[in-house]
């Protein structure tokens, strides 16, 4: 049981409060992009591309034009009039907002048509006639890597070939020492499948450009609104939108996890024909834009290698990786991190010798390569170092609980530096692991299911003891577009001793305005309903760096705490005048100071406050506000131990998720309904990829999935009963010792379930699938092998 | 839903809504539960500029029980099939197709009407009404007609139904004592189409001889297919593995199923001959029961 400092009056950290932001959302009054309706507002839809590599011949607008309701459709070649036809992205590549002339991949932009009504702008979408001269699509990145290949991107002047950027950690010589000397080595292709993210609310903004004034309104669905005012600043500076000139806000939002960081061509274009025509432009994608061509996620082909003895020591892993990044570089990484953080694929294991590299390569798909619900690539490196772990204990014949046992980093061993570099704050994996198999029964399932394939019946058990890296992070190391990966607080108490708190991050869902109260409310003894939350207004927020990579925790958390704290010492010094006692003779109690031995002499955070207007020293600054931009010591590294049990129907492949364990260390929790909630959510998204979700593509680079009909997002149907769990071990270097927690269970979760299907199967010679793991891909799987109907 | 401008109509009688669709013929579509429609016109693969909503029309929407006749009017939802009394008393089959239809939301919309005129194999009742026999009753200027449900699916979207025509109800003959049914789908995710889907109903005399079969078959075939071979195999037989072992055989290499994304066409067949053999097992526990 969490000990809670803060009475349930005060509801700081520990306690189950009920979300405040709840109010409004479960009376529909959530106040959404699209709710926003402006006078003369303009209605943008836009008309895409149905070949994934073409060039454009000629676009007629004069049938759109004449649709009633239309009154403008730009095209590349209007934009390129004011230079706005092209545009970084996050990853300092460059990316068309409209094209000129080529076409990169099926459902990108080519025209936007302006119309007084949503149903107007539509028709003339479907009237704008555009001719194309269908070109062969590269679609396998593989071949996209062969010297033989076109180059796809002809506009950066020099190109020769089709490979973005490599990228390598680790020690390569030393790695191929201990593989050519190691008694057992194990290899696996594998593929973590490009898919998407699917919030439930779609992209889009509404862009009010005030020609009198020269200042733009950007409504829009922002994770990060700040680092995008920098970014348009960046990119319309030179037509006089600087950036005290644009105000981004960021409303309500339906989900982001990574698709709502990047900047889409949609955006430009409404800023754009805003500024042009001098009137708001909203612009919603609908469900098939979303899903067809916002950034896409994962898309990473792995070859996986781990070398051990017979006994199951882990000696060492070698990782190679090809990443299609589809046309362009859009994925949202750290600068220095083009892979991410995918070097955290040493896992929870304590060996000292590895090498991970990766090559990124352009193909005629959707740009992006957006970390989903995931800090950067973990998702796939964990994946990696799970499946690689069974695949082990399967190749030596050792239970794959025990082997991983034998080879966790130790408790006392942490701080604990990592063969790629990372250092892991804390942990304690076999607590962790040990707790998870006392509450699935591990050693009743493991004789369970002896018995059954006795009998020929298929069950499965499936582990994956992971380590996170998140909360992104120290300056030194981490920076998006050279702006450092702090985070902000400010927090100002009004006379009356209740709060505003503004901070640098967005909730898209994970319940800031009630998690940043309570951790204010532990720091203050400030009741946390009497602290209100404001995010994602860039003119009265302090600069962030936004919400994603479970980082709002680990750094935009610390800043409220230790801005907190500021207030909390200039408290002190009131209290000491008031009380006419040496601030040295207080003591803190969480709403109070007192005096030592004498605890009738006494003042409230209230009483404080009010005396910092209305009573204070001489020589005291009045008033009592305090902001912090918090610069992180180093990362956190959350962990998870999870069980999955499967039942299969050897006659359909049918996969029945029977049990699902999950143990989290997410350090010290804030709210643990919400920490429950959000585990709930991400080991959803994790059934997601490993037995439902991928973009399909066809050889000419048709999506075969574009609607939600065959993009299978998985439904509380399909979600098993998820049975969880803690450990804590707190962050040492975090002020709270929270690490984060929002994506361990979507990074955790795919390889448990793979790794109980795989051992179910294993019987069979099946060593591998590549998720997702579907009924028909273990018929088949079984079929090859010869052991349907057996 | 951003579909193209259409002109809404939403006659009060039967007479007025044929008179609708004869007068704007092919320009005009039916709105029912709207669960296929609606879809359609959204992603514009629809465009019909005259709706028609029969929803106002009184006397579409009944299940009872006339001269050994079950009928069951075209406007009748899903929901109103899964849980009506008269329907679990003589076909256990509709509680297994209705639960594997969509979702409660859309259960509570779409009617078993709409499901059958729509004309896609894909659909779940047009197997069901073949394992049953039923017939379906269209009225238009001229009146109503019956057709035999052999006679009803003639293609992609297309069926027995004639311009003017309104699908008005579904007669199955009440089953004699000794009969049992059963239905089954594999699908991807919950609301998905059948990946293959197989509905069975039989008639067994008291020594276990089976005296009637009717197998109907879901997206395994371009329409909706009866298994006749599969029925013959067990028609004055006993069920026996053999029996069924043949009924499932014939099945599986009759249909014709597509491969996609939810399978090969070898796996679906195989999932066909699965299915069969699950559902004749079922139907036959629910006749000792």
């Amino acid at each position: 049981m969490i000990q809670c400092k803060t009475s349930k009056a005060i509801s700081g950290m520990g306690h189950s409060m009920k979300r405040k932001e709840d109010i409004r959302f479960i009376q529909g009054r959530g106040h959404y992009v699209d709710d926003i309706k402006l006078d003369g507002m303009l209605y943008m839809d836009i008309t895409r591309s149905p070949y994934a590599y073409a060039k454009i011949k000629n676009i007629d607008i004069s049938e759109a034009m004449k649709v009633p309701g239309v009154v403008a459709v730009i095209t590349g070649k209007d934009l390129e009039k004011y230079n706005l036809h092209w545009m970084p992205t996050i990853m300092s590549d460059t990316q068309m907002v409209l094209p000129t002339d080529t076409v990169m991949y099926q459902a990108q932009e080519v025209a936007a048509v302006i119309a007084t009504s949503r149903y107007a702008a539509r028709d003339g979408r479907e009237a704008v006639k555009v001719e194309y001269e269908p070109m062969q699509a590269l679609v396998d990145p593989f071949k996209a890597m062969d010297p033989s290949s076109p180059v796809l991107r002809t506009d950066k002047p020099g190109k020769t070939d089709n490979h973005i950027w490599h990228w390598e950690a680790g020690d390569k010589a030393k790695t191929e020492k201990v593989f050519s000397e190691a008694a057992v080595v194990v290899k696996e292709q594998m593929h973590i499948p490009r898919i998407h993210v699917s919030s439930i609310e779609t992209c889009g903004c509404v862009a009010d450009y005030d020609k009198i004034n020269n200042h733009l309104t950007m409504y829009m669905t922002t994770q990060a609104p700040h680092v995008l005012r920098t970014v348009f600043a960046l990119v319309a500076g030179h037509v006089g939108l600087t950036e005290e000139k644009i105000r981004v806000v960021s409303p309500d939002i339906g989900g982001g996890f990574g698709g709502k960081v990047p900047v889409y061509p949609g955006y430009v274009i409404a800023i754009a024909v805003s500024f042009l025509v001098g009137k708001p432009v909203k612009w919603i994608e609908d469900r098939s834009e979303n899903l067809q061509a916002d950034s896409f996620a994962r898309d990473y082909h792995i070859t996986a290698e781990m070398a051990g003895t017979k006994e199951g020591k882990i000696l060492a892993t070698r990782f190679k990786v090809l990443a299609d990044h589809g046309y362009t570089d859009a994925a949202a990484n750290p600068s220095k991190y083009p892979a991410g953080l995918f070097s955290i694929a040493t896992g929870s294991y304590d060996y000292g010798t590895a090498f991970v590299e990766a090559d990124a390569v352009y193909t005629n798909k959707p740009p992006g390569g957006v970390a989903y619900r995931c800090s950067f690539r973990v998702t796939e490196a964990v994946h990696a170092i799970e499946r690689m772990t069974d695949r082990y204990a399967l190749e030596i014949g050792k239970d794959p609980a025990q082997l991983r046992m034998d080879n966790f980093i130790k408790k006392e061993d942490f701080p604990w530096h990592s063969p790629t570099g990372w250092i892991y704050d804390s942990g304690d994996y076999h607590a962790g692991l040990q707790k998870a198999m006392d509450v699935v029964g591990y050693a009743d399932l493991r004789k369970e299911q002896v018995e059954k394939r006795a009998k020929g019946e298929l069950m499965g058990i499936g582990i994956s003891t992971f380590t996170e890296i998140v909360g992104a992070g120290p300056s030194k190391d981490f920076d998006i577009l050279g702006i450092k990966m702090f985070d902000s607080a400010e927090i100002r108490v009004h006379p009356t001793g209740k709060a505003i708190a503004r901070f640098g991050t967005k909730s898209q869902g994970q319940g800031h305005e009630t998690t940043y109260a309570q951790i204010i409310a532990e720091e203050l003894g400030i009741p946390a309903e009497n602290i209100q939350v404001e995010e994602g207004d860039t003119d009265t927020a302090p600069y962030g760096l936004g919400t994603y990579a479970s980082r709002s925790t680990p750094t935009a958390g610390a800043a409220a705490a230790v801005a907190a704290r500021k207030l909390r010492d200039k408290a002190r010094k009131i209290a000491a005048y008031l009380l006419e006692v040496s601030e040295d003779d207080l003591e803190w109690e969480p709403g109070k100071f007192f005096v030592k031995g004498a605890p009738e002499k006494v003042k409230t955070i209230q009483e404080l406050v009010f005396a910092a207007y209305t009573n204070f020293p001489q020589g005291m600054e009045a008033g009592f506000e305090a902001t912090h931009y918090y610069d992180p010591p180093n990362l956190t590294f959350p962990s998870g131990a999870y069980i999955c049990v499967v039942d299969i129907d050897k006659e359909t492949g049918g996969i029945h998720v029977r049990r699902f364990v999950a143990i989290d260390d997410c350090g010290h929790i804030i709210n643990p309904m919400i920490v429950q909630g959000q585990v709930h959510g991400g080991l959803t998204q994790g059934i997601a990829p490993a037995m439902y979700e991928e973009l399909i593509y066809d050889e000419a680079g048709n999506i075969l999935n574009g609607t939600l009909m065959d993009y299978l997002v998985p439904t509380a149907v399909e979600s098993p009963k998820w049975e969880t769990g803690h450990v804590v071990t707190p962050s040492p270097h975090h002020p709270i010792g929270a690490k984060g927690v929002g994506e361990s269970p979507t990074v955790g979760s795919p390889p448990a379930i793979a790794n109980a299907i795989i051992d179910a199967l294993s019987p069979f010679g099946i060593t591998h699938l590549d998720i997702p793991i579907t009924p028909f891909k273990v018929w088949k799987a079984l079929k090859e092998k010869g052991a349907y109907g057996k | 839903m951003i579909a193209q401008s259409f002109q809404y109509a939403s006659p009060g009688t039967l007479a007025e809504a044929i008179s609708m669709l004869d007068k704007y013929g092919e320009d005009a579509k039916v709105l029912s539960g709207g669960h296929s429609l609606i879809p359609m016109m959204k992603l514009r693969f629809a465009n019909p500029e005259w709706l028609i909503d029969i929803n106002g029309i009184p006397n579409l929407a009944h299940i009872k029980e006339e001269g050994g006749v079950i009928k069951i009017g075209a406007l009748t939802r899903e929901a109103e099939i899964e849980h009506s009394d008269l329907l679990k008393k003589y076909f256990p089959i509709f509680a297994d197709v209705t639960k594997l239809i969509a979702d409660p939301q859309v259960r509570n919309r779409g009617t078993v009407g709409g499901n059958l005129a729509h004309g896609d194999a894909a659909n779940d009742h047009p197997a069901v009404m073949l394992a049953l026999n039923a017939t379906i009753v269209a009225t238009g200027s001229n009146g109503e007609r019956s057709i035999a449900i052999d006679e009803f699916f003639h293609g992609f979207y297309m069926t027995a139904l004639e311009h003017g025509e309104i699908l008005t109800e579904i007669q199955i003959p009440e089953p004699p004592a000794g009969t049992g049914s059963a239905y089954h789908k594999l699908e991807r995710k919950v609301g998905d189409y059948a990946t293959a889907g197989v509905a069975v109903q039989l008639t067994l005399d008291s020594k276990g001889v089976c005296t009637a079969a009717g197998f109907g078959l879901t997206n395994v075939n371009p329409v909706p297919l009866r298994a006749s071979r599969s029925e013959k195999a067990l028609v004055g037989k006993s069920i026996t593995d053999e029996t069924i072992a043949e009924a499932a055989k014939y099945a599986s290499e009759d249909c014709s199923p597509s491969s996609d994304l939810r399978g090969s066409e070898e796996y679906k067949r195989a999932m066909v001959a699965v299915l069969v053999k699950r559902m004749i097992h079922k139907a036959v526990e629910r006749i000792s029961k």
